[in-house]
């Protein structure tokens, strides 16, 4: 590939498309699952639901095709809110999100693009 | 132009436009979400022919096999005979040919279909009794000559269809059936992989199924039952299980009873606290669970964590119907 090509792929691309999500998936949604700061949101969902969701999230924050609306997310979050869900939840989540790409071996540069575009969720995860 | 049916309903499907947009032209209401093959609400089941391969990416290999599909991620080459996941026919006429109680409470059923009839063991059936009331079992049994299924009913106490199916249901009577549903089964492609099985109660009629359908085809992976009860009167077919222990040896089985006991050959505990503590990790293994919905839904999780992949986790929660 040359030095061109390379700048003009877009995220999703060099990051590995599906296959990278999928890969992505398994791992993120595990270390949340397990990560006792946060758990507690997810004790009563349907595991195979969520996993679909964190894949849409994941895809979306990998620069992929979404249809991403800011609504569906304070939507969906709603009533963790009211569960007390805040900023330090949200931070974890990140640490989490971080430390997967880290595992699969991510160049630096691009977890940072990852991590910028799921900052962006953080006001609707919110409800700010 | 491909030609899409959808029960009563034709209609043609420009190449250009996903079946999902296609069907919902045609004002015929789809469950849809995302759009992009990622949620998988617009799961949809192909009948006629096998599906572009695009629109099944993602989707767990058992799904795959019987022909579900995304609608919007499909773009049909081909006229398609499409339905949805849960558009249930009872078109499968059936007669009982054997009773027999393998435990107190456990009735073995073995029906014989006399319309055609494609499944896999450890999938579940609606059974139909002649009033309409109806209950769904998993099948203990992989396709064989004869036309033969096999159900373990357990009876309930306030259990309408369980205690007619023990009581009152006679050799030679009819019971009409669905198709066969659901993605909990055995499927050949990896011998070699570790295969993690718990089931409580009657949990252990689709993994019995299961557990042969993998022997009968060769699997050399260890294969690993455990089954469990609150008193040993509930470990139905312990004998047999542990002849075939003896039979193969890569296959292992661990009758637990949860109560109190002293009893040789039966480990202490609640099945799913056994299996889980057995193994430091599950990484790579393909794990089944069956029975309690508490109990799989727990095991879900704690198998996931410990390492298996959610593709190669099957879990199929019994729930209970009076």
């Amino acid at each position: 590939m040359s030095e061109a090509q390379a700048t003009t792929a877009s995220l999703f691309d060099q990051l590995g498309g599906v296959a990278a999500v999928d890969a992505a998936v398994d791992i993120f949604y595990r270390k949340v699952l397990a990560d006792y700061r946060i758990n507690r949101f997810f004790d009563n969902v349907d595991m195979e639901q969520q996993a679909a969701k964190q894949k849409a999230f994941l895809t979306m924050a990998f620069g992929g095709p979404n249809n991403y609306t800011g609504q569906d997310m304070r939507d969906a979050h709603a009533r963790f809110v009211k569960m007390g869900l805040d900023d330090s939840h949200f931070d974890a989540v990140m640490e989490n999100l971080t430390a997967t790409l880290r595992e699969l071996n991510v160049p630096e540069n691009l977890v940072t693009q990852v991590a910028t575009l799921a900052e962006t969720t953080r006001n609707d995860v919110l409800g700010k | 132009m491909p030609q899409i049916s959808l029960g009563e309903t034709q209609f043609a499907c420009p190449g250009d436009e996903t079946l999902l947009d296609a069907l919902l032209k045609a004002n015929l209401r789809i469950p849809y979400s995302c759009r992009q093959g990622v949620c998988q609400s617009c799961l949809m089941r192909c009948l006629n022919v096998a599906p572009p391969a695009n629109s099944q990416t993602g989707l767990k290999d058992t799904l795959q096999r019987q022909n579900y599909f995304l609608a919007c991620r499909c773009y049909p080459e081909q006229d398609m005979t499409v339905a949805l996941p849960d558009q249930q026919t009872f078109a499968v006429n059936a007669v009982v040919i054997k009773k027999q109680l393998l435990a107190p409470d456990i009735l073995r059923l073995v029906l014989q279909y006399e319309t055609p009839l494609e499944f896999y063991a450890g999938q579940f059936i609606n059974l139909r009794r002649g009033d309409g009331l109806t209950r769904s079992y998993s099948i203990a049994i992989s396709p064989q000559t004869g036309n033969l299924l096999e159900f373990h009913i357990r009876r309930l106490p306030q259990g309408q269809f369980s205690n007619w199916a023990h009581d009152e249901l006679a050799i030679g009577s009819p019971v009409t059936l669905s198709q066969a549903q659901g993605n909990c089964y055995y499927l050949p492609g990896n011998h070699g992989q570790p295969l993690l099985l718990i089931g409580t109660g009657s949990g252990l009629a689709p993994l019995y199924g299961i557990i042969n359908d993998a022997l009968n085809q060769g699997h050399n992976g260890v294969i690993h039952l455990f089954h469990g009860s609150r008193n040993a009167d509930g470990l139905y077919l312990s004998d047999e299980l542990r002849k075939l222990e003896e039979k193969f040896a890569n296959f292992q089985y661990t009758a637990c009873l949860s109560e109190k006991h002293s009893k040789p050959g039966f480990a202490q505990g609640r099945a799913h606290d056994l299996a889980l503590a057995d193994k430091d990790s599950l990484k790579g293994w393909r794990v089944y669970l069956c029975g309690h919905p508490e109990m799989v839904k727990h095991s879900q999780k704690m198998a996931y964590l410990k390492g298996a992949s959610l593709k190669d986790i099957y879990a199929d929660a019994f729930i209970a119907g009076k």
